[in-house]
């Protein structure tokens, strides 16, 4: 045959009504083309061979892409019962032709795409599961917490003070910045408006009560979100990636007391402090404003943050902060615990208790302020 | 070691490696002949595994040279040595397989990343090498949901995407059952006389060293230097070195007397 069928490392050729496939050249994995399994595959089905053999007297190098050609054509000669004489090969590649196993399937089964309902419904129910998890997670720490203080679960002190280590003093100057800032941006807004009434002087209201009621408990909530809720996620999900969890199970030693409990005790202790500690920082901050920039006196300042601060702004500040370190606190622990295996996942829980801990800190306030709202705090 | 006739795959001379200050091994010098098994033994926490590190570019050696073909290595710039790496294949201890990705997508990412074969191309070489190591059924599954010895399998079609020309592998047959250890074993000796690699493995499994190795060094770590050269079999038989001969018998150091030295020459050497 003048215009025998070829590609690059091989020719086909007749012999004895036998195809023939002389292989040349070297079989490099970078110069491997998937399109050339293809072409011996239509070669095979042209005739009615009975049997395919091989000439290896010309090749040069060979490694894994001359298998990957000879695997795909024993397949198809299988299928379509032509003999497979591999004799012709080199002996190392008919000892590794042997290690893969004949039927290798050419194409992977498509996997079904689940319709719209049927991924709503499942993610509803996935939703419910989590809500219900969530739910657990908090009762066994309401429950266990009281137990804790009577000192009959499974929690170490030294976790509990490396745990208000991190949530505490570590967190107490990326909060003081946030604040201070919070603090002079509030008094330079409030000095435009106020000043267009000659009420220059309330500057000093508007960022007292703003700090302590709001602002403090909310923007201590969203650094802390990003730092600490999200440092529990990645922890407590990588431990789940490294067995490391069920290593504690297995002792007996349970993950919510061990694991859970000191993070969500340690979160809602710390969080009305560093409440307290922000709301005076940020009055700090408008207060620099006020005497600085808008030449309010020191003295008139203090007096009146005085008078518009009283012990309710206070106490209602403090009461959401508990309420904000435990929801981001629980929710980081919870996203941890069900996190994925993989590297990713722990990404992805940390991003997930981040963002979950940040939305759920700004619902409550909003739950918070319909409420103070109805009773006139 | 004697003279060889041809230049050695391998030849490593005076390595001193450690972390900071303190060399884990020091003065360690052998050659890897091509195509053959070369085994690093040695207790546990003697530094093989620091030397494979060293000698795969994961860590600079305090002193010494190590020669793949007769290019010193460490002599090369960065990029010269990243792009010699690739010959190179590696199987790290446990698989070390990236979790994110499931068993194909390991295989196929050295291949993604420096040729630029097509898709349909790459897949089918995936196919191959997982078909050679045994896994082709499992190449959608996630590492996470691997056994141990499908992830050793999995590392080692993925030491091989690249089909490199020498395989370094860290532990290969720890923690697998005897029966997967030996089909491990086998499929590296296949892997060695199908494709020619010359395999370097760090092990302190007797029975993968004396059932394929036909080479090895033997690493001390009191001395911090290499006490034994040659076959684990031949060190077995006729090593005078006591730590080397209770390793090798497994016995206890001491607990039974020093063999008598043979006459023959042994490669054991201090």
């Amino acid at each position: 045959m003048d215009d025998s069928p070829r590609g690059s490392g091989w020719a086909a050729e007749i012999r004895d009504g036998d195809l023939v496939l002389v292989l040349s050249q070297d079989w490099t994995e970078a110069s491997f083309n998937a399109a050339e399994l293809e072409a011996t595959q239509a070669l095979l089905a042209q005739g009615t061979w009975k049997s395919i053999r091989f000439d290896s007297t010309g090749i040069g190098l060979w490694g894994s892409s001359l298998l990957a050609f000879l695997s795909s054509l024993r397949s198809v000669a299988r299928l379509r019962h032509i003999n497979f004489d591999e004799s012709g090969l080199p002996a190392p590649a008919r000892q590794l032709i042997q290690l893969i196993p004949a039927d290798v399937p050419s194409l992977r089964t498509p996997q079904r795409h689940a319709g719209l309902i049927e991924r709503a419904g499942e993610s509803m129910l996935d939703a419910w599961a989590e809500l219900l998890s969530t739910t657990t997670l908090l009762g066994q720490v309401l429950l266990h917490t009281t137990a804790a203080f009577r000192g009959r679960v499974r929690m170490r002190i030294s976790d509990l003070v490396r745990c208000v280590t991190d949530a505490g003093v570590t967190a107490l100057p990326v909060v003081a910045l946030v604040n201070v800032l919070v603090g002079g941006i509030l008094a330079f807004v409030g000095a435009i408006e106020l000043r267009r009434f000659g009420a220059d002087v309330y500057i000093a209201n508007l960022v007292g009560v703003a700090e302590v009621r709001e602002m403090a408990p909310i923007m201590t909530a969203i650094v802390m979100s990003g730092r600490t809720g999200s440092a529990y996620a990645a922890e407590i999900a990588t431990m789940r990636g490294t067995e490391e969890l069920d290593a504690l199970r297995a002792i007996g030693i349970g993950v919510e007391d061990y694991l859970v409990l000191p993070r969500v005790i340690a979160l809602s202790f710390m969080m009305p402090l560093l409440n307290l500690y922000a709301a005076a920082i940020g009055i700090f901050g408008g207060f620099c404003i006020a005497v600085v920039m808008l030449h309010i006196s020191a003295q008139t300042f203090l007096e009146q943050v005085g008078n518009a601060v009283d012990i309710t702004e206070l106490m209602l500040g403090i009461v959401k902060s508990i309420v904000f370190g435990a929801w981001i606190s629980i929710v980081g622990c919870r996203i941890g615990l069900r996190a994925g295996l993989s590297s990713s996942a722990v990404g992805h829980a940390a991003t997930t208790a981040s963002v979950a801990g940040i939305v759920g800190v700004i619902v409550l306030d909003a739950i918070f302020a319909v409420c103070a709202n109805a009773l006139n705090i | 070691m004697n003279a060889q006739p041809a230049s050695p795959k391998i030849r490593v001379r005076n390595l001193t490696v450690g972390y900071g200050a303190e060399p884990v091994q020091k003065a360690v010098s052998f050659d890897v002949k091509a195509g053959s098994i070369f085994a690093i033994m040695g207790p546990s926490g003697t530094g093989k595994s620091t030397v494979l590190r060293a000698m795969i570019g994961l860590l600079r050696p305090s002193a010494g040279d190590i020669c793949f073909d007769d290019v010193n290595y460490w002599s090369l710039s960065a990029a010269k040595r990243e792009e010699s790496g690739r010959r190179f294949g590696m199987l790290f201890q446990g698989g070390a397989l990236w979790s994110s990705m499931s068993a194909a997508e390991n295989v196929a990412l050295p291949l993604q990343m420096f040729t630029k074969l097509t898709p349909a191309s790459i897949d089918a070489l995936v196919q191959v090498k997982l078909s050679l190591v045994g896994l082709d059924a499992g190449r959608d599954s996630m590492p996470s949901t691997l056994s141990g010895g499908m992830r050793q399998r999995v590392g080692l079609a993925r030491a091989l995407s690249l089909d490199p020309e020498i395989l370094f592998l860290d532990e290969p047959s720890a923690g697998l059952d005897p029966i997967s250890a030996k089909r491990f074993d086998d499929l590296i000796c296949e892997l060695r006389d199908g494709f020619g690699v010359t395999v370097v493995m760090v092990s302190h499994e007797l029975s993968s060293l004396f059932g394929i190795c036909d080479d090895g060094v033997f690493l001390d770590a009191k001395t911090k230097t290499a006490i034994g050269h040659g076959a684990p079999q031949a060190l077995r038989d006729h090593c005078t070195d006591p730590t080397v001969h209770a390793f090798m018998t497994r016995t206890i150091p001491g607990a039974e007397a020093a063999p008598t030295p043979t006459p023959r020459a042994t490669d054991g050497t201090r």
